[in-house]
Parts: structure tokens; C-alpha cells; sequence
């Protein structure tokens, strides 16, 4: 080696190498060879190795792919709403108000629904859920409800409130973790400068408790596009998502190129909006900061969001016409990349650890 | 004590976090065919009967045998990397850490269908041990969290104060560093073995005609008048994961109190 | 001194581009108690790392005993160490601690636990040997990291930030315990510190470094009274720096006045022009009215005071003076502590004065 690694290298990536190596083999090879299957094509049961565009096309204007996608991250964004604003305030009661001896407990008894069958779990919510489940009977008895509700099984809701509670973990132990690094002193001191408790949480705790935050909306938002059980068991048709298309692709259809294909546009889907989303909130947060943050910050930082919401809203609705489905997706994620990337190089990284 | 607003809705998320777990018995126990309320009576049945089934068995034996592999595998692999990444500094660290942690967020359907691509282009038949292989994959991140937890709290200088002493390196890991990781290891085989024993998604992808447990699992929920019998197995699977977890989580703990330390939380 | 038990010759360490150490090269006796002694930073805590074996040097020699420790690993030299953590084994109890080096010793069971009751009762914990180590204190924790060094009669023992984790008290008794020990088992102690009291109060000789560099070699005396340079001056207690001008054997010192260059004391050995002329604050006396002054006298206003207890530190604003004087004076009986604004007397001797060139 020209340069030379040092010792400490040379040692610390010779024992990193077996579990490096295996990731590479198992993980880094088989992501490489979808993305490859994604520019072949399946011709009855042989594989077509010429490299096509012809998948991507497909599955970008396929109104039933488009749907599934869309209703994927329409769910996934649902769920991570729900999971990140139902799971604050435990997070919250965990760390501020539980003594610190009690505080191992309650997070032990958090995660022991996680760590049990995820099958059985999921399958339980169809129970309850059900027309002549638990939560009917109990609404109806309580007379609350004329008739047993339909809307909650079978449908989108029901993978909702299903992944939400499969999550919920997730969600609640980053924000756990944040909150209990807020040094406490930090409080009082917005209390000794003249704050009231209600503004001390939005102007200390909610700001130093965002990366944590964050980290639940990521950990909850990309594992649950690709869900397959759970709209496969609550689901019902209305329920259908991308994850359970790539199965019968490969496995009803066994038109294998084509669920690489949607395997590859969903994660480049997720990977496109995450980047999105969250460099642009850098964005919206600088915006807010230059004009000194308080109402006049935050109104910017809302007008800039729903500015940059609004091209890509308008695009996706009215940009067929003009650019076809495709090329709408398109110039899309071209707008989506141009404007992360840039914000990643011109702006440094601030605030909430983004 | 005053009632919290906050409290009162911890209780209640507890109660929803919980719900499924508590209907399993229920209707494991439940003298009747039909999984809804109202309730029959009380029966055991629905355990004998888990006794009759020899596919069952079969499942049984094949999760057994993939969660221990993957459990000693996993923890190996973590092992080396969680030693790695809390003593050593290398070139693109943080890069290869993450991409070794990228199964924890990565949909597994995603990991999955790739591994199965792969397998299928490779013409190697799926069975036990591509389970095995994907488990592994799958359990690693969750090995490494743990045990770079037990890692992390090792001072550095112990290591160097035990060869200053006169041990050698080898002597100074298993005097020193390995005793006081051991808990850590037990709860990382633990867990791992929970994992895969739960595990669906790249068990039915890559489980050929060699099912587990959730895959057999899976295959019933299609027939109304097995699912009092899933029942009662889910109830048995919850309360041994339950149980394990228990433990994982005691070892964790003497882990923490061996070195005087104080508890910091659960695993993750 | 004789044969020096550890020569460090031209040691230079690199990481990567930086330059950690920079040709260290110096001798350290048999049973000498030397510190080494700078800011966080200067290379201090490496160069006893690459005395005890754990950091490879990049070019030079230590030698322990005569012989070249190059691709010595640390359990094979005549060193041990007690760590800035002190690095207890939190696993074993404090006898197990203690006894962890002996494991190869070849000693029966009996006699390791002689050796071991020994070596407790010789840091005063004789009474703790059943106790777990993570139920101890700090003091009691440094004391276990002692006792297990010294078991293993090593010919020097390494001491990296020993009394840094301590409280103030704790700190202050420590330092006379080690020194007694040090004497009792008469072997070479290296220290590392970055606090100079604690170098000055226990030292034989000290090595002042700054930037990977030893700025001065001496026994404390001498590194006080007469500072190499001026950086050393000034990180070695507190010294006022006036203003002054040399030139054919005289010096002009701003505020105070002409002296004779040979009684001050120059560590280049000559100097002329614009240079700065060091005072320690002790060496300045405050005159009370009446009190009959010398001829090496500067009248002023009194701009700070700051009480100590034993002592008084009185910032003296000097006439045709910037800045003002920092002075000391041991508050005895009927002597006034002044206060702020009132005119004071200032005696100084050239005697004391260290001139530095600028």
C-alpha cells in the first residue's frame, strides 16, 4: 500500500472484516443484483439480459403501481404520524416523571410486546378489530356506536393502528434517549429567564428532543413501507401495499425482473423523500433562524414549506399532461434531489442534528 | 398520589401496547372454535392437540435448529464488530458500521426478495440454511447494539493496565474483556435466538419446502378452524420469548452491576 | 546520578502529521521522583505511554536499565503503571486486583497472599481485601492501583494524572503519601501532571514540556527561582513581566528604574535591547508608612486586593507602569491587610529580577 494504513487501522478493519465481509456477501451483493434484475426482462422463464428501461417504465406509469406506491407512503406517513405523536408523551412521562429506578422497567415493559411473535401480534389486531371483535362489542355495549364499525378492518385504518402499535418501540425509545439527555438545569434556566412551563417544552425541550424525533420518524417511516404482513392480514384490498406487489411479482407472476424493479423504485422512492424532507427542514430551519425564529421565523419557515409542498403537489397532479407520467415522476425526483443535495453542500448542518 | 393526565395515558398505551398479548391466552384457552367473544369455557385442548401434529413438530425442530445457529453466528459476527467499533479507529468507519447496521431499518421484504434473487440465480436451493443465512443478517445489527453496549462501558486502560501487569493481549481479552462482556454475550445470544425464532418475512421468502414455526404458523391462518390451535401455540411462543427476554434481561443487568454501573435502559 | 536507569535519546513520535513528540532526550535516575510536567496537549501523557510500552515511538531510543525497549511490549518491562482512570478490574475484588499480576509469578498460593496483604497494608488498605473494587472510593481506588503496580517490584513505576480524579484535601494528602512511599519502596516514580504545586511539592526534578518539547530539565528550586524562559516563568506559578530595556551591562526596568545587569539573573547569559524582566510577586514588598524604605523603592496606587487567609495578593498600579504589579505579602500579625485606591510603597531587589529577552 502506497500510503499505509496504521497499525490501529489495520487492526480495528481486520476485526471488523468478518461481519464486513458477510454484510458485503449477503447484503451488498444481493441489493447490487436486484437493481441489476431491474434492467432485465422476464421472458416466460427465461431472463431477457438486455439492458431495458423497460420495467422502470412500467412501474412509473402503471396507474396500479403508482397507486400502491403512493398509498405506501400515505400509510407509512400515517403511521409514522401517529407512532411519533402517540409516543412522545410516553417518552416524555418516562423521562420526567418516572423515578429513575422505575425507568428500566417501564422501557422493559415497552419492548416485551416487540420481541414477541410479530405474526401472532398482527394477526390478534384482525381479533380484535373484528366486525364481532373486542372493540365493537365493548362500543356497542357502552352504546356508543348504533351499529359494529366497518371502517376499522380491512382497509387502510386498520394497517395503520396495526403498524402503529408494531412500531411503537421504535418510536418511543429514540425520543426516550434524546429526552433523557436534555440536561435538566437547561429547564430551569428557561424557567429562571421568565418562562412559563408551556413555552419552556416548545422553546427548550421540544428543540433539543427533535433529533431524537427524527431518528423515531426514520426508523419508523422506512421499515413500514415495506410492510407485507400486515396489509396482507388487515389489509383487505383497500390495504394493498408496494411490499405485497413485489411478492406476487416474484412469486405468483414470477416475473422476478419486475419485482426488482419496484423493490429498487420503492427504495429510491423513500430514499428520495427522506432526503427531501429532512434537508429541506435544515432548510426551513435556516430560513426561520436568519429572520431571528420567534412568529416571524416560523411563519417563513411555513410560507418556504408550503412553497416547496406546493411545486411538488401541483407537479404530481397537473405535470402529466405536459410530461406524461413518467416524466413528471421524473423531473420530480430531479426537482426532490436538485434541491437536497443543494441545501446538503451550501448550507452546513444545523440544528436537531440534521 | 395526584392523578397525572400524562400517567393516565401511559397506563392506556401500555393497555393497547399489550392487548394482543393479552387476548392470546384468552382464546388459546377458550372452549370454543370461533375466535370471538363472547367465551366458551375454559379447555386445554388446543395444547393437546399441539402434541398431534407432526408438521408441527417438523417446524418446530427447523426454528430450533435456525435460531440456535443464528444466535451463535450473529453474536460471533457482532462480537468482532462491536469490539471493532468501540477500540478501534479506521478508515470509513462510521461508513461500514451503518451499512452493517442497514438491515435494522431496511424493509425486510427488501432484504428478502434480494436474497432469494441472488439464491435463485446462483441455483442454490432455499432451506434451513439460507434461513440461517438471512437470520444472521438480520440479527447481526441487533447483536452489535448489545454488545457494543457492554463494550463501551469497558474502560480502555483496564485492557492496558492488565498488560501492564504482564499478561499478553490474548491474556489481558480473556482475563479481563471477556469476563466482563459475558453478560452482554448472553443477552445478544438471547435475543438473536428470539429474533429468528419470531422471524417471518425472510423465513417464508427463503424457507423452500422446510418451513418454521411462523411459517406453518402463517399456512394455518388460512383455515378458520386451526386458529384455535395457532392460539394456543402463539401463547406458548409469547410466554418462552417472554421468558427469554427475562433472562436476557437479567444477564444485562449483571452485566451493568459488575462493573458498577448504573442501568441505563433496555436493549436498543 | 549514575548509570541512569531510563535514557531517552532524540525520541520523536508522530501521528500522522502531527508531531507529538519532538527529540525528547533526557536521563532519569535510580529511585528519582521525576515529573513531567505541561498543558493538556504537550506531549506528556505520550512520552510515559512510550516509557511503559504502549505507544510505539517513531524514532530514538528509551533505554530502561541499559537496554534498547524498542519492540518491547509493556508485560515485559521493568514498568507498571497507575493509570489516570486507575483502571480497576471491576470484576475481581480488591485482593484479585491486587494480585492480577502475579498470575505468572510462579508463587505458591500462601505466599501470594503474604505478598498481597502486604502490599494493601503498605497503601493503608490492609482492612479492605474482601471488598468488591467498583464498591470503593476514589482515594481507596487509587490506592488498589498502587498496591497492585507495586507487587510487581518494578523498577519504575509510571504515574499518569494519579491525583487528577481527587477532591482539593484528598489531593494535598495524597501527595505527602506518595512521596513517602516513593522514599519507603525507593524506586524511580515518573510522574505526569499538568499541575505545577503538585510537581513543585513532590518532585526531584521536573521536565517542563510544551509542544512535544522539554522546555526545561531541573529540580524544582531552580525551575522556580530561575525559569529557562519566559513561557516556563509564567507556566510555573506567577510572575510579573515589566517591560525593560538592556544595554552595556545595565537595564532599564519600566516603573522601577536602573540596575546593574550582573546582579539579575539572565538564563541566555546576555542580553540586550528590548526585553521583559520577571518578578515573582513574593519578592516585592509592600512598605507600610513609615517603615524605612531602601533606595530600591516605586511608589503606587493599589487597584486589587485579593485575600487569601495566610497571604494577601495586592495588584499595585506603579507609576510610568501599563499594567499594574501583582504582589504577595504573608499576612502577620499587625500588619493591616490595605484596601483599594490607598497609596502604597513597593520595595523590589534586582536580585530576584530573571530578564528574558523579547
Amino acid at each position: 500500500m502506497a500510503q499505509g494504513l496504521s497499525r490501529e487501522a489495520k487492526q480495528g478493519l481486520t476485526i471488523v472484516s468478518p461481519a464486513l465481509i458477510f454484510a458485503l456477501l449477503l447484503l451488498a451483493v444481493p441489493l447490487l443484483t436486484i437493481i441489476l434484475f431491474s434492467f432485465w426482462t422476464q421472458n416466460f422463464l427465461t431472463i431477457d439480459r438486455t439492458f431495458t428501461l423497460e420495467n422502470y417504465s412500467e412501474a412509473l406509469t402503471d396507474p396500479l403501481y403508482r397507486a400502491l406506491m403512493m398509498r405506501s407512503l400515505r400509510i407509512s406517513a400515517s403511521v409514522t404520524a401517529v407512532t411519533v405523536v402517540t409516543a412522545f408523551p410516553i417518552a416524555y412521562f418516562i423521562s420526567f416523571y418516572v423515578r429513575p429506578e422505575k425507568k428500566a422497567l417501564w422501557l422493559f415493559l415497552i419492548t416485551i410486546p416487540f420481541w414477541t411473535s410479530y405474526l401472532i401480534r398482527i394477526f390478534l389486531w384482525r381479533v380484535i378489530l373484528a366486525y364481532d371483535g373486542p372493540v365493537n362489542g365493548t362500543l356497542l355495549e357502552l352504546g356508543i356506536i348504533e351499529e359494529p364499525l366497518s371502517w376499522i378492518l380491512y382497509n387502510a385504518n386498520a394497517v395503520v393502528i396495526t403498524l402503529a402499535h408494531a412500531f411503537a418501540p421504535f418510536a418511543i425509545l429514540p425520543i426516550f434517549v434524546s429526552l433523557e439527555k436534555i440536561d435538566r438545569s437547561l429547564l430551569e434556566a428557561a424557567k429562571d429567564l421568565g418562562e412559563g412551563a408551556v413555552m419552556t417544552f416548545f422553546r427548550v425541550t421540544l428543540p433539543l428532543a427533535m433529533p431524537g424525533v427524527l431518528a423515531a420518524v426514520l426508523i419508523v417511516f422506512i421499515p413500514t413501507v415495506g410492510d407485507y404482513v400486515t396489509p396482507r392480514l388487515v389489509g383487505g384490498s383497500g390495504g394493498t401495499m408496494i411490499a405485497n406487489m413485489i411478492y406476487v411479482q416474484i412469486f405468483d407472476l414470477s416475473n422476478r425482473p419486475m419485482g426488482a424493479t419496484l423493490a429498487v423504485v420503492a427504495m429510491l422512492t423513500v430514499t428520495i423523500t427522506l432526503a427531501w424532507a429532512i434537508l429541506h427542514m435544515r432548510f426551513w430551519v435556516h430560513l426561520s433562524d436568519r429572520v431571528g425564529g420567534g412568529v416571524a421565523g416560523l411563519a417563513l419557515a411555513g410560507v418556504a414549506a408550503a412553497v416547496d409542498i406546493g411545486i411538488l403537489w401541483w407537479l404530481f397532479n397537473k405535470g402529466d399532461a405536459w410530461f406524461g407520467p413518467a416524466g413528471t415522476l421524473g423531473i420530480m425526483a430531479a426537482i426532490m434531489v436538485f434541491g437536497a443535495v443543494s441545501i446538503a453542500v451550501l448550507l452546513p448542518k444545523g440544528r436537531w442534528g440534521i | 398520589m395526584r392523578v397525572r393526565p400524562l400517567g393516565v395515558f401511559a397506563v392506556l398505551y401500555l393497555m393497547f401496547l399489550y392487548a394482543p398479548i393479552i387476548l392470546l391466552p384468552i382464546f388459546a384457552f377458550n372452549d370454543g372454535t370461533v375466535i370471538a367473544f363472547p367465551l366458551r369455557g375454559f379447555t386445554t385442548g388446543w395444547f393437546a392437540e399441539l402434541t398431534q401434529i407432526p408438521a408441527l413438530h417438523e417446524a418446530t425442530l427447523n426454528s430450533l435448529i435456525i435460531a440456535c445457529s443464528v444466535a451463535v453466528l450473529a453474536t460471533c459476527l457482532g462480537l468482532f464488530a462491536a469490539r471493532a467499533a468501540t477500540r478501534y479507529k479506521f478508515p470509513l468507519k462510521g461508513g461500514i458500521m451503518g451499512f452493517i447496521m442497514l438491515p435494522l431499518v431496511l424493509p425486510e421484504v427488501i432484504v428478502a426478495i434480494s436474497l432469494l434473487v441472488v439464491l435463485m440465480q446462483l441455483g442454490i436451493e432455499t432451506s434451513i440454511f439460507t434461513i440461517i443465512l438471512g437470520h444472521t443478517l438480520l440479527c447481526m445489527p441487533f447483536a452489535i447494539a448489545i454488545l457494543q453496549g457492554s463494550f463501551s462501558g469497558l474502560d480502555q486502560s483496564l485492557e492496558e493496565a492488565a498488560v501492564d501487569l504482564g499478561e499478553t493481549r490474548a491474556g489481558a481479552f480473556r482475563l479481563v474483556i471477556l469476563p466482563l462482556v459475558t453478560p452482554g454475550i448472553i443477552a445478544s445470544l438471547l435475543i438473536c435466538f428470539i429474533i429468528s425464532l419470531d422471524e417471518f418475512i425472510i423465513a417464508f421468502f427463503l424457507s423452500g419446502n422446510e418451513p418454521t414455526l411462523p411459517v406453518y404458523l402463517w399456512g394455518q391462518l388460512r383455515f378458520p378452524a386451526r386458529l384455535p390451535v395457532v392460539m394456543a401455540l402463539g401463547t406458548i411462543l409469547v410466554g418462552l420469548s417472554i421468558v427469554l427476554l427475562i433472562v436476557a434481561d437479567v444477564f444485562r443487568r449483571r452485566g451493568l452491576r459488575k462493573m458498577g454501573q448504573q442501568d441505563a435502559g433496555g436493549f436498543l | 546520578m549514575s548509570e541512569p536507569l531510563i535514557a531517552m535519546r532524540d525520541v520523536n513520535k508522530y501521528y500522522g502529521e502531527y508531531h507529538a513528540l519532538r527529540g525528547i532526550t533526557a536521563e532519569i535516575g535510580a529511585g528519582e521522583f521525576f515529573s513531567l510536567l505541561g498543558p493538556s496537549g504537550c506531549g506528556k501523557t505520550t512520552l510515559l505511554r512510550a516509557i511503559a510500552g504502549f505507544e510505539e515511538i517513531s524514532s530514538g531510543v528509551i533505554s530502561l536499565l541499559g537496554k534498547d525497549m524498542a519492540g518491547v511490549p509493556p508485560n515485559q518491562r521493568p514498568t507498571n503503571m497507575v493509570f489516570q482512570s486507575y483502571a480497576i478490574f471491576p470484576h475481581l475484588s480488591v485482593k484479585q486486583n491486587v494480585g492480577f499480576g502475579l498470575r505468572k509469578s510462579g508463587m505458591g498460593v500462601a505466599e501470594k497472599t503474604r505478598a498481597i496483604g502486604e502490599a494493601l497494608e503498605m497503601v493503608g488498605l490492609g482492612h479492605l481485601g474482601g471488598r468488591a473494587a467498583h464498591a470503593l472510593s476514589g482515594g481507596q481506588r487509587q490506592r488498589v492501583a498502587l498496591a497492585r503496580a507495586l507487587i510487581l517490584k518494578p523498577k519504575v513505576l509510571l504515574l499518569d494524572e494519579p491525583l487528577s480524579a481527587l477532591d482539593r484535601k484528598m489531593r494535598e494528602d495524597m501527595q505527602v503519601e506518595l512521596m513517602k512511599l516513593q522514599r519507603e519502596v525507593g524506586i524511580t516514580f515518573v510522574l505526569v501532571t499538568h499541575d505545577q504545586e503538585e510537581a513543585l511539592v513532590m518532585s526531584d526534578r521536573i521536565a517542563v514540556m510544551f509542544e512535544g518539547e522539554i522546555a526545561q530539565l531541573a529540580d524544582p528550586e531552580v525551575l522556580y527561582r530561575r525559569p529557562a524562559t519566559k513561557r516556563v516563568a509564567d507556566f510555573i506559578g506567577v510572575m510579573n513581566f515589566l517591560p525593560g530595556q538592556a544595554a552595556d551591562g545595565t537595564l532599564e526596568v519600566a516603573g522601577l528604574g536602573q540596575v546593574d545587569l550582573d546582579g539579575t539573573f539572565v538564563p541566555d547569559g546576555s542580553v540586550s535591547g528590548a526585553c521583559s524582566v520577571g518578578l515573582r510577586p513574593e519578592t516585592l514588598t509592600l512598605l507600610a508608612d513609615g517603615e524605612a524604605g531602601s533606595a530600591r523603592e516605586a511608589s503606587g496606587v493599589i487597584d486589587e486586593v485579593v485575600y487569601y487567609g495566610d497571604m494577601t495578593y495586592y495588584d499595585v498600579r506603579l507609576e510610568g507602569l501599563p499594567e499594574p504589579v501583582r504582589l504577595s505579602m504573608r499576612n502577620i500579625v499587625g500588619r493591616d491587610v490595605l484596601d483599594v485606591g490607598a497609596p502604597a510603597r513597593v520595595a523590589w531587589d534586582p536580585r530576584a529580577m530573571v530578564v528574558f529577552p523579547d
